[in-house]
């Protein structure tokens, strides 16, 4: 499932909050239900707020994955 | 105005400025928390009895500066009619501070219902050595500044682990602002620290695939905190309380200890310095 091709990519590196988050959501609003996004963030503050942001949005975060200082993170809109 | 007594005037929250017979007119506002039509009562209020403006204190109150004593008892009536009061001043129980709590995304407890509580409860409650400030913090954030209080509460989270969940992505481990958790991606191991945790709920709220799950709320209180000339941060006095009504019992014996142990002008810390923290541990719980 997580490994499947994301319909949409985001790379939100030195995008600082809340841009970055304001920017997921923007995003997520333009895709269909079900759909799945992919950001990219940096570590510290962004990766403290983002994914908790889209969490209380009621998205589903499917899959998180440090790569060096960045994390990749699968969305999907519910 | 010399049949008034200056002193039982300050009581009710009526300050005396430098200029004869003006004074500012602190009122009574908890955790913040204003209804817009009692903000254009205010304005309106301002307008006809002081300058047109409003002073915004450091506890979250409300002064209206520059009003003639003479308009006293029309000001209050005002003030009646948006179901507003006047404040404490003097050696009374204050204004009880809150952060928005629940309504912001970090808070844990609700922290403007538990200052009403404490407001009617004890507001303005007189007979303690000196004053005594009451402040509420939805999260170990401590927006607010519990510490700064006579005595701070502050909302934390006690939280589970559900192993079946955890995808070991290791987000909980990078987010946690104290290191307590540590995540073995390749082993799926997960170590958690429990006396490092602050209680924050960074990881429940984070957690992608609700591994780490919320247990139960609960309020840490810190005592003997105080501003002023001689400022002080207050002494966390209980780690863990489990229950609101814990929280009115630990009030209601603090206060009563202050009373019984506290000598005249005294502010509580310096009771607690003088007669031992551990003594007051000891009475309260």
């Amino acid at each position: 499932m997580s490994d499947a091709v994301p319909n949409e990519v985001l790379n939100l590196e030195n995008i600082a909050c809340p841009n970055n988050f304001v920017r997921t959501k923007l995003k997520l609003e333009e895709m269909e239900t079900g759909q799945t996004l992919e950001v990219i963030l940096d570590d510290g503050e962004p990766i403290r707020n983002v994914p908790r942001a889209v969490k209380e949005e009621g998205h589903e975060i499917l899959k998180a994955e440090k790569i060096d200082n960045k994390w990749k993170i699968l969305i999907k809109k519910i | 105005m010399t049949e008034y007594n200056i002193k039982e005037l300050k009581s009710g929250g009526l300050m005396k400025q430098k200029e004869k017979d003006i004074f500012s007119l602190r009122l009574r506002i908890v955790g913040g928390f204003v209804k817009s039509e009692q903000l254009i009562k205010l304005s309106e209020i301002a307008d006809r009895f002081g300058k047109g403006y409003i002073h915004l204190t450091t506890r979250q109150g409300i002064e209206i500066p520059n009003v003639n004593i003479k308009d006293f008892e029309k000001v209050k009536k005002e003030l009646n009619e948006a179901e507003l009061q006047m404040g404490a001043c003097g050696q009374r129980v204050r204004t009880v501070t809150a952060c928005q709590g629940k309504e912001c995304s970090h808070g844990l407890i609700d922290c403007l219902m538990l200052a009403r509580e404490i407001d009617h409860k004890y507001f303005g409650i007189g007979g303690h050595p000196h004053k005594f400030k009451i402040g509420i913090t939805g999260c170990p954030n401590a927006c607010i500044k519990p510490h700064e209080n006579d005595l701070g509460i502050l909302g934390r989270l006690k939280k589970r682990f559900v192993r079946e969940k955890c995808n070991y992505c290791g987000l909980c481990a990078e987010i946690c602002p104290v290191g307590a958790i540590e995540v073995d991606k390749d082993d799926e191991k997960i170590v958690f620290n429990a006396e490092k945790c602050i209680g924050c709920g960074d990881c429940v709220y984070s957690c992608p695939t609700d591994a780490w799950q919320k247990r139960q709320e609960g309020y840490t209180i810190f005592v003997g905190g105080k501003m002023g000339k001689f400022p002080k941060l207050g002494i966390k006095a209980f780690d863990f309380i489990e229950t609101k009504e814990k929280v009115f019992e630990v009030i209601e014996k603090t206060l009563e200890f202050y009373k019984k142990f506290g000598n005249k002008g005294e502010r509580f810390r310096e009771t607690l310095d003088r007669v031992g923290v551990e003594k007051y541990k000891e009475t309260v719980s």
